[in-house]
């Protein structure tokens, strides 16, 4: 029993093939076989969203899945989303807004966010709040996250009026 | 007024700046290095089995199949780690008669909380290691857990070494309270419990050590606020020289007072690695977490107050047993917030007949001691409740009250009736300003027409006095190996840029990045050039770190003294090579320029270059001294009190229970602000630590001292939701005692935010029959108060 | 909190999982969405032998129309549930609960069929289930069949499916011009567990309602019809008089319990409250 099984998964862009244990999380492989050590745990229960990552472009929590449930999928994670630039002015926000102390839950923080700015969706502070409401923070009180996910919506609308015109 | 003298607007000038924190961009990009994230060559991993019973004898441990388990590499109970580690006991010598039991790794004769680790597996992966957890057969007989504070008071001693439950125990009395009492025209008498609350900082505790048997030698990558303390705690009880012993904090997933205690988990880990000589990592899961991290609070208050008929305070009198576990805790002992409890009741106001009762009591759980705010939230809970039942027996303003009451801004320095020596405070200043911020009055009418129309809002206010930049009066007095004060090292590059390295550490609340301000400041040179190094006690001086409020006070003024010391040099040799006078000479924008032209005259890149490379054309007998090293401890004031006030503004649906938290507004007072933009995000996430105690937080235990919500699904954490936006002003009384005039700003939040919510639930219910006295409020208690179930 | 070690398949039929699950001789589980087995398998509460991933079957996919039935596939997750334009036209109750449904990261992963088979009585969907009457089909080696929602939840996680049984498919009655529906949920937190929780789906013409089911969440071992409210205001207008009848039916009818944050009396005012709530704005359907 539990013979460790091959996959195959893209992870921020680059194909992966592993020999993983069934058991193991996606989160723990991510952080432990493949060093990216980006996404953290912070319950491994679904609950404080310290894990997210993106599978197939939307958020889920990387410690509830197993590496091998992601066979042939795309995961994508803080470094990936970074490294290709595409959240660029979110990050900036949140670095000029202080959304963040110890860094802990800012990855997961950064993959809502990302999320409900892809959704297309008006944004206001409630519903910003709504799409972290999965998301466990304990240095910043959470305003300072939503002031630089709010500034980003705003900016992001003010760039497409501009395009547009 | 202190000597500092920073104008915002010339260069170089970052004291009052809000600028962000360049370490942040790192943590932001998922490039953070937590001691989770590490992986050490030979690296084997920690798991625990813990004790099902609260209180019980250990008959017998069967490790033998866990043992054969493949992968596992060892396995220890008690007497392994006793052998080799000299036992703890969390007690302070100023704290008199004092006492508590003495504590090893792992538990030779008996379990005394739920939860408590009882055997050490050492395997390849936790995930193994867990595998054989599961195979020990650990025999325990149960024994009566003594759960209630209050029945723990007169049981008989659960420790041996004891002859009682009676952790410490102390009276303060000014005199006069049964007089003023008898003379009272009003008096106001309230009942309270704190429930017991936790930490949960997102990076659970963390540890890799790392023993090196063939120099002795032992490194310990691990989460704590305060590495040096644990230098001194590994070095003296595994008996390895302090000089040997190298503690490393590198990131960390907040801290906020829980992770600088010592825990039977690290001490554990660091056994194993020095029998195993190999690292070992041990990272508490969530669940342990619940049951292992120190919890705090855990209350009941009795509190009273008299007053004249023109409702000014004449007296107070209060009772405190506070319940902190099975053992006190160390080196900091579980006995500070007590204190601090009842020497923080009444401190925003005027009157001088105090008397306190304080019993620090053992019990079958784990154990509390400090977490944020220690003590503050339920001083100043008891203290603003009592003002505003006594306002409302007075028909009296809220606001009003507190004016008449408050111990007026030109009446400084004063002594508190409890011993507190406050050198300035602004208490009126800060209630004017919070009255005015929060458009009280227009609150009230708004209040009044929607009550009208059954929608139940309250406002609630809370002032708040904290203590920030101890001295050594704190731990140093008691006999504990903790410093009050700091070091740091300033080193020039020959590139002309700064490296400093100091001793007060980094969890996110931004050290690093107020410590280059002041330094960059104080040098005159660019931000971008002083690079700030924390976390290490192989490469910075040994110092307090960061807890209790003292990071920008006194690491802050050590960098800043240190800076001092650096740019006088710089001076001296660049005055040599200008052949000028270094008083005539400043550095501004990376120039030594003329101070009183501004003329620039040499780089300081320049200066770095002919110092070291070209020593030659100095004068001779001159070595320059680009390099300095300097130490601060605090003196004058034991501690620097600060002050503030708070309101809330919530609403109450009557018929849930329910309560939406609308609003929140801070104004305090933490002396001189170095980084506005990370002062209000202190004040922030300390505001929303207090309104989750006040609404969602408490460990549940039963009656046989099981903790039955200790889940992150089942315990309630403040989220995003749930918290509202929270507006802040500050007021700047810089203290004396110091050049910078820095105090603390990390409790400011924590402190008053239960009470101010407290106040603002009874607001609501004004006239409905019910007082919550009790934190947290569910709507469970709300229900209960107003009678409807 | 590693769960034990498993072994893993990724059946390509629904036909071979089942026989899979019978190969293990019952040390077997299937998971779909994962988002409340994992955690228990973190917590080691289960620990099967054999996991059997589902997630992936087409036979389990879809949403459609066909039969006065609106079909969920059993792996629909939550958030094509929130997203459906079907859903929303013929399963407006569903469509009004889905954004209770825990946080927004979960229902990217969580499935419809799941959600019914663990049957968390605190559950949304589960509980809308036996709103809507709706009927669960269910697959095992012997064939195919179906269980209408009433006959399905048995006990605290105890349901009509048997070891080895996977729920293919959804089938909910088509709303008509006459419904009506409400939703709501008292939580601590947003996306917590709620309290207490209910839906409302009922047909009404001019003003009276021909027809109402109401099941609440949280307020016992399973999800809870109330057909002593249902039939109280069965005929009848939503006049204040008529809801605080049912009110007071409600407080006879539930019994519910009590955990750690909450006691029993809380839970039955609590539903009370929000009864009377729904009702008052189920005509307005807002």
């Amino acid at each position: 029993m539990s013979g460790k099984v091959t996959i195959s998964l893209a992870v921020n862009g680059e194909t992966i093939e592993a020999l993983v244990a069934p058991r193991t999380t996606l989160a723990d492989f991510l952080r432990q076989d493949i060093q990216l050590t980006g996404t953290h745990t912070g319950c491994e229960m679904g609950v404080c969203g310290a894990c997210l990552v993106l599978l197939d472009d939307r958020p889920v929590h990387a410690c509830l899945m197993f590496a091998v449930q992601a066979d042939g999928c795309a995961v994508e994670t803080v470094e990936g989303l970074t490294h290709r630039r595409a959240i660029d002015d979110l990050q900036k926000a949140f670095h000029e807004r202080n959304a963040l102390q110890c860094g802990f839950c800012t990855a997961g923080m950064l993959v809502s966010a990302y999320g409900v700015l892809a959704s297309g969706d008006e944004l206001d502070r409630d519903s910003i709040r709504d799409a972290l409401s999965g998301n466990y923070c304990r240095c910043t009180g959470y305003e300072s996250i939503v002031d630089a996910i709010e500034t980003t919506a705003r900016l992001r609308r003010q760039h497409m009026e501009k395009e547009e015109a | 007024m202190n000597a500092f003298a920073g104008s915002i607007d010339r260069p170089n000038s970052y004291i009052g700046r809000s600028v962000s924190r360049p370490n942040a961009k790192r943590l932001l990009e998922g490039r953070g290095r937590y001691v989770t994230d590490l992986v050490l060559p030979r690296m084997l991993h920690a798991a625990f089995v813990r004790s099902p019973y609260a209180h019980g004898k250990i008959v017998s441990i069967d490790i033998e199949e866990a043992k054969a388990l493949s992968g596992v590499r060892a396995v220890f109970t008690g007497e392994d780690l006793a052998s080799i580690c000299a036992p703890w006991t969390g007690t302070l010598e100023h704290f008199t008669n004092m006492k508590s039991p003495p504590q090893v790794p792992l538990p030779l004769e008996k379990v005394m909380w739920s939860g408590q680790p009882v055997v050490l597996i050492i395997a390849d992966s936790r995930a193994v290691a867990e595998d054989a957890a599961e195979l020990v057969i650990v025999d325990i007989e149960e024994l009566p857990a003594l759960a209630d504070p209050v029945d723990a008071m007169s049981a008989a001693a659960m420790s041996k070494e004891l002859a009682d439950n009676i952790c410490f125990a102390t009276k303060l009395d000014s005199g006069g309270v049964e007089e003023a009492f008898d003379a009272a025209d009003t008096a106001v008498e309230q009942s309270f419990i704190f429930g017991r609350h936790t930490a949960v900082t997102l990076e659970p505790r963390a540890i890799v050590a790392d023993y090196d048997p063939s120099e002795n030698r032992l490194t310990a990558h691990h989460a704590t606020q305060t590495p040096y303390q644990f230098q001194d705690v590994y070095s003296r009880h595994y008996g390895i020289p302090e000089a040997n012993v190298r503690v490393i904090a590198p990131d960390i997933g907040g801290s906020f007072g829980m992770k600088l205690h010592v825990y039977h988990e690290e001490m554990a880990v660091v056994g194993a690695s020095i029998l195993l000589g190999r690292p070992i990592k041990y990272v508490a899961d969530r669940m342990e977490s619940f049951v292992s991290d120190i919890h705090a609070r855990d209350h009941r208050v009795t509190g009273r107050l008299a007053l004249d008929r023109d409702g000014r305070i004449t007296a107070m009198d209060v009772d405190d047993v506070t319940a902190i576990g099975a053992f006190s805790s160390y080196p900091r002992t579980s006995a500070v917030e007590g204190n601090q409890v009842i020497r923080l009741m009444g401190a925003p106001y005027d009157f001088s007949s105090y008397r306190a009762n304080l019993s620090v009591v053992f019990q079958n759980k784990v154990q509390t001691s400090q977490y944020r705010a220690v003590g503050h939230p339920i001083a100043c809970a008891v203290t603003e409740c009592l003002v505003d039942a006594a306002a409302r027996e007075l028909s009296l303003d809220p606001f009003e009250i507190r004016e008449r009451n408050l111990i007026p801004d030109s009446s400084y320095p004063r002594t508190s009736p409890t011993g507190y020596q406050f050198e300035k405070l602004s208490h009126q200043v800060c209630l004017a300003r919070l009255k005015s911020m929060m458009n009280y009055d227009a609150l009230r009418v708004e209040q009044a027409g929607l009550r009208e129309k059954g929608i139940l809002r309250g406002i609630g206010i809370a002032l708040f006095v904290e203590i920030t930049n101890p001295s050594p009066a704190f731990y140093g007095v008691g006999g504990a190996r903790i410093s009050a004060q700091d070091g740091a090292i300033l080193k020039l590059t020959p590139s002309g840029e700064v490296h400093c390295s100091i001793s007060v550490t980094e969890q996110g609340q931004g050290t690093e990045t107020i410590i280059g301000q002041i330094v960059a400041d104080q040098l005159g040179i660019d931000r971008e050039k002083v690079r700030v190094m924390t976390g290490d006690t192989d490469t910075t001086p040994h110092g307090g770190a960061t807890w209790a409020c003292r990071g920008a006070g006194i690491g802050g003024e050590t960098a800043l003294q240190a800076a001092r010391k650096l740019k006088a040099n710089l001076l001296a040799v660049a005055g040599l090579i200008l052949q000028a006078q270094p008083g005539e000479l400043d550095i501004r924008a990376d120039w030594i320029v003329e101070t009183v032209t501004g003329q620039q005259r040499i780089s300081l890149a320049e200066v770095a270059r002919v110092a070291f490379f070209r020593s030659d054309t100095l004068p001779p007998e001159t070595q320059a001294q680009l390099s300095v090293v300097h130490h601060y401890a605090p003196q004058g004031y034991p501690f620097a009190f600060t002050n503030g006030a708070q309101s809330c503004l919530v609403e109450v649906d009557a018929e849930t229970g329910f309560v939406k938290i609308l609003k929140h507004w801070v104004v305090e007072d933490c002396g001189r602000i170095i980084n506005p933009l990370l002062v209000d995000e202190q004040v922030r996430g300390g505001v929303v630590q207090g309104l989750g105690a006040a609404f969602f937080e408490e460990c549940l235990y039963n009656e046989e001292g099981q903790l039955t919500n200790g889940s992150l699904a089942d315990y309630l954490v403040p989220m995003a939701c749930e918290m509202p936006d929270i507006e802040i002003s500050h007021v700047e009384t810089p203290t004396r005692d110091t050049e910078l005039g820095a105090k603390g700003c990390g409790e400011a939040g924590t402190a008053a935010a239960s009470a101010a919510a407290m106040n603002a639930v009874n607001d609501a219910l004004v006239g409905h029959g019910a007082v919550l006295t009790q934190i947290p409020m569910t709507p469970t208690r709300i229900l209960k108060a107003l009678g409807t179930i | 909190m590693k769960a034990r070690a498993f072994d893993y398949m990724r059946p390509k039929c629904v036909q071979e999982a089942l026989e899979a699950f019978v190969r293990a001789d019952g040390d077997a589980s299937y998971i779909a969405g994962g988002q409340s087995l994992v955690p228990a398998l973190a917590l080691r509460l289960q620990a099967p032998g054999l996991l059997i991933d589902i997630a992936r079957l087409d036979e389990l996919r879809g949403l459609s129309v066909a039969g006065g039935h609106l079909r969920i596939g059993a792996t629909t997750r939550h958030c094509e549930i929130l997203g459906s334009d079907l859903v929303r036209e013929h399963a407006p109750l569903l469509a009004r609960a889905a954004p209770f449904v825990a946080h927004p990261a979960i229902r990217n992963k969580g499935t419809f069929g799941g959600s019914l088979a663990l049957a968390d009585p605190a559950s949304e969907f589960p509980a809308m289930a036996l709103a809507l009457d709706a009927i669960i089909e269910i697959a095992s080696v012997e064939g195919s069949r179906r269980v209408g929602a009433g006959d399905f939840f048995i006990d605290l996680y105890e349901t009509a499916l048997q070891p080895g049984e996977i729920i293919t498919a959804v089938y909910v009655p088509l709303a008509s011009a006459k419904t009506r529906t409400a939703f709501d949920e008292l939580a601590r937190r947003r996306g917590d567990y709620a309290i207490v929780g209910a839906g409302i789906d009922a047909e009404m013409q001019g003003g009276f309602v021909e027809r109402m089911r109401i099941a609440f969440l949280s307020v016992g071992s399973t999800p809870v019809r109330v057909g002593a409210v249902e039939a109280a205001l069965t005929g009848r207008q939503l006049t204040p008089q008529a809801i605080r009848q049912a009110q007071d039916v409600l407080g006879t009818e539930l019994d519910p319990v009590g955990d750690e944050h909450t006691p029993p009396e809380m839970r039955r005012h609590l539903a009370r409250v929000l009864l009377g709530r729904l009702l008052g704005r189920l005509e307005a359907n807002v």
